[in-house]
């Protein structure tokens, strides 16, 4: 398959020149396919929020290029415009940015600059609510008067609505409740498997990177230090510790079963260590 | 054990708010917190967990019943900072409760507002910072540390008025994971060695099954109360209140579901793991 | 980027300077700029920028701070310059093009004006550089302390601007992120005309005063709940002492300020 988005070589230093001077990115190389769901970890201030500014044009590299779809988001001005539209940034905290008197004409922002038909944004708007669970009458009412999680669902919707290829999510389910973290990671499921979208979500709870991505990424020191399936890496449990990190609950209640002599592979979602401890009590029954 | 805290029969609604009728929170809440012990409470967005907290050092006063600190009634005007000074309260986000510029000029900020004299000012930064572990930090710029230091700072602020209790609202919310075990171990060692009352609000179950008691709260109501054993093998409830348990107790459960005997009390990875060896083996 | 601004900041240290009382630091930089402005000529200006450099070494600012904090006011200092320039008269006229002339009182003048900006900048900067805005409001409130009398709410005032100082990089982060999230929905702040731009802020404004408002009523909340209630009663972890270098540090301004003042009164 052909990747999406591209990273090659990324490097990136902040006030060059001042006594403040610091590389935040060094290095950085990696390909995202359609429809992949890649997770990112790492500590606070290990690159992951340059990074993602770096992949829709917010920042431009110091060095290495971002490809999307193959060209350069830096190769013409016009790309570099057309690069913030397809691939969606949804920053951490996202309703602390709406502005507008209605939930819909926040939706309607993004694809309002992309210049659409009225017709299409209208079209866009209820889809992305519809992505995120509003209802019509929401849609009419002011964002401020919505609670936390719903004004969090319509800053995604924000975002959805201009149907970026890559949707960049940083930390989407920060201080919300079990529900309301089920729901949005529910609600970029739902997107990734309508548009085939890649998404790419930053996140510190490693349950549910787990669950939910094909991929992760590990920042550490503005460098990319791993890329491989959750499965490969929470086996380096060391290593992610010293990150700053840590492994799923199960991932530990497994290791730990190790220690004791049970023959068990890692796992590192609920499910699988059902499969795997059935797996066993069975084989054993039969034997 | 004496309590610490003692909400009686409490009743708050929330006032008016341009033509918008107020909401009711809690009708008639009881509970107490007893002197020296390490409470969590649990609830999802909106079940008035913050609200409730709000009412521990007299930010909020009951519209009706009583909420008695220390044997203080919170409502009396006039024993306001006696309240204040006996429960601190440490909040979600760490730069909103920072003050100052540099780290040790923002922990004696509780002191000298209760006119504490200088050289004891300076004994109690010094000592709080130590117990926080953010000692080396004193001359820092808070804006510069990163969330869990910043918290750390937040709770040393809060430690400097020598409080008998704190509550901390959600402390952890916006922290990456080693921030989160760096400020769980120093509330942590607060209530082990310094007999610090800990009461802990938070969404991360992990979090609140290092309490000695849990307490979850549904739409202003106690849903339940107990050991974090007894609350969290309550896994139906849990999830019907839309909560969920520590991942070890969910494995356990289900497994349960398949028709397997497994305890439901397994909550650190350790206690599981044993469980789960012992059932392996049978 | 809005985070390279480096104006007000503070850097710990432990300088004879930074360990002056902030009153006599804030008192200083007034006698200073005193004596830059009795300045007239080559010889008190190099007193006085003597005085400023003998005054950074001995801080132990590293003189690049210094610099890369003007970069903002280049626009100010430029203006000043060719302003003086090209309008003053007398001396010898050096060059002239079409309408402009540049004389060599322009030239004096340019020269003087903008080092005396760059002196006076450089000077408050020592200040702010090494006084922990929290000392400087101290001191600020208490050399105003007799307007106590006056009934001017001092404390209050020293009190604001120190919360101010506080949130200064809190809130420029802030804008720089909610500006970007406007950008990666397509919000344009560079191109169009002055009116697009005008409208083109208000995504960032609604949230950003939002955002200060919510701040503001937590920040009150948690100052409440460390028993904050106004300055009365209030006491200070580090009190205000004059010591035997803030002798030193006032002998050494009088001493300029009369060097500065003879020169002048022998037309120099």
């Amino acid at each position: 398959m052909k990747p999406i988005l591209q990273a090659e070589d990324l490097t990136f230093v902040y006030s060059i020149g001042t006594p403040f001077e610091h590389k935040a990115l060094d290095g950085v190389s990696f390909s995202i396919n359609p429809g992949e769901f890649v997770g990112i970890i790492g500590h606070t201030g290990s690159g992951k929020s340059t990074l993602m500014q770096q992949l829709n044009g917010l920042l431009k590299p110091t060095s290495g290029r971002v490809l999307l779809d193959g060209q350069d988001i830096w190769s013409d001005k016009k790309f570099t415009r057309e690069a913030r539209f397809r691939v969606g940034l949804v920053f951490q905290y996202p309703e602390y940015q709406l502005f507008e008197e209605t939930v819909y004409k926040d939706i309607a922002f993004g694809p309002t600059n992309m210049g659409l038909s009225r017709e299409e944004i209208d079209r866009r708007v209820r889809e992305a609510a519809g992505f995120v669970g509003l209802t019509e009458q929401q849609l009419e009412v002011s964002p401020f008067d919505l609670s936390g999680g719903q004004k969090r669902r319509v800053a995604i919707a924000g975002v959805i609505a201009m149907e970026p290829e890559v949707l960049i999510l940083d930390e989407p389910t920060a201080g919300l409740d079990p529900i309301g973290r089920a729901e949005i990671l529910g609600n970029i499921q739902a997107y990734r498997q309508a548009k085939n979208a890649a998404i790419l979500m930053v996140s510190h709870s490693m349950e549910d990177v787990a669950r939910l991505t094909d991929r992760l990424l590990v920042m550490n020191g503005s460098k990319l230090v791993m890329d491989a399936p959750p499965s490969q890496v929470f086996e380096h449990v060391r290593e992610l510790l010293d990150m700053g990190l840590s492994i799923p609950q199960v991932t530990q209640v497994f290791l730990r079963l190790r220690e004791l002599g049970a023959d068990v592979k890692n796992v590192y979602t609920i499910e699988q260590a059902v499969f795997e401890l059935l797996r066993l009590k069975e084989g054993k029954g039969h034997a | 054990m004496e309590d610490i805290i003692s909400v009686e029969h409490l009743a708050y609604v929330y006032p008016d708010l341009d033509g918008q009728k107020g909401t009711q929170v809690f009708e008639n809440l009881n509970l107490t917190i007893e002197s020296g012990s390490f409470v969590a409470i649990l609830g999802t967005n909106g079940c008035g967990k913050s609200t409730l907290a709000k009412h521990f050092n007299s930010i909020l006063l009951p519209s009706g019943g009583k909420v008695y600190v220390d044997g203080i009634d919170t409502s009396d005007l006039n024993r306001v900072m006696a309240v204040r000074r006996c429960v601190g309260m440490v909040f979600q986000n760490p730069d909103n409760q920072i003050v100052a510029n540099v780290v040790e000029e923002d922990v004696a900020f509780g002191p000298e507002n209760i006119g504490v004299a200088a050289p004891e000012i300076r004994r109690r930064v010094d000592k709080a910072l130590k117990q926080v572990g953010m000692y080396e930090y004193r001359e820092h710029a808070p804006h510069l540390l990163s969330g869990g230091q910043k918290q750390r700072v937040a709770i040393a602020g809060v430690i400097a008025l020598e409080p008998k209790c704190i509550v901390l609202d959600e402390p952890t919310a916006m922290l990456d994971p080693r921030g989160r075990r760096d400020v769980m171990e120093t509330v942590e060692k607060l209530n082990r060695e310094k007999g610090i009352t800990v009461v802990l609000i938070t969404h991360h179950m992990d979090e609140a099954a290092q309490a000695r008691r849990v307490i979850v709260l549904d739409k202003g109501k106690v849903a339940a109360d107990g050991t974090p054993k007894q609350v969290f093998s309550q896994v139906e409830m849990l999830h019907k209140l839309g909560l969920a348990a520590p991942d070890s107790v969910e494995l356990c459960w289900a497994l349960r579901q398949k028709g397997f005997d497994l305890p439901l009390d397994a909550l650190t990875p350790e206690e599981c793991a044993q469980a789960l060896y012992d059932w392996l083996k049978t | 980027m809005l985070k390279d601004i480096t104006l007000g900041q503070y850097f710990p240290g432990t300088s004879v300077i930074h360990r002056l009382d902030p009153r006599t630091k804030l008192l200083g930089v007034i006698l200073y700029i005193v004596a830059l402005f009795l300045a007239k000529s080559w010889i008190s200006y190099g007193v006085v920028l003597a005085f400023l450099i003998l005054a950074i070494s001995v801080s132990k600012i590293p003189p690049k701070s210094i610099v890369s904090g003007m970069k903002p006011l280049v626009v100010i200092l430029i203006f000043t310059g060719v302003l003086n320039l090209f309008y003053s008269d007398g001396g010898v006229v050096l060059v002239k093009i079409w309408k402009l002339t540049i004389t060599s009182e322009g030239l004096t003048r340019a020269i003087f004006m903008t080092s005396r900006i760059l002196m006076l900048i450089s000077g408050t900067f020592l200040l702010t550089y090494t006084t922990s805005p929290i000392a400087l409001t101290d001191g600020l409130e208490s050399l105003l302390g007799p307007l106590k009398k006056l009934h001017v709410p001092v404390h209050e005032l020293s009190m604001m601007m120190c919360i101010a100082l506080r949130f200064i990089p809190t809130l420029i982060e802030e804008t720089d992120k909610i500006m970007n999230a406007q950008k990666a929905r397509g919000a344009d702040f560079e191109n169009g005309s002055i009116i697009d731009r005008a409208k083109a802020l208000i995504p960032v404004l609604v949230p950003l005063f939002i955002s200060a408002f919510r701040r503001a009523d937590e920040l009150a909340t948690a100052m409440e709940c460390r028993c904050y209630q106004g300055g009365e009663g209030r006491t200070k972890m580090k009190l205000l002492r004059y010591g035997r270098n803030d002798f030193y540090a006032f002998g050494g301004l009088t001493a300029l300020i009369a060097v500065v003042a003879v020169l002048a009164g022998f037309g120099l």
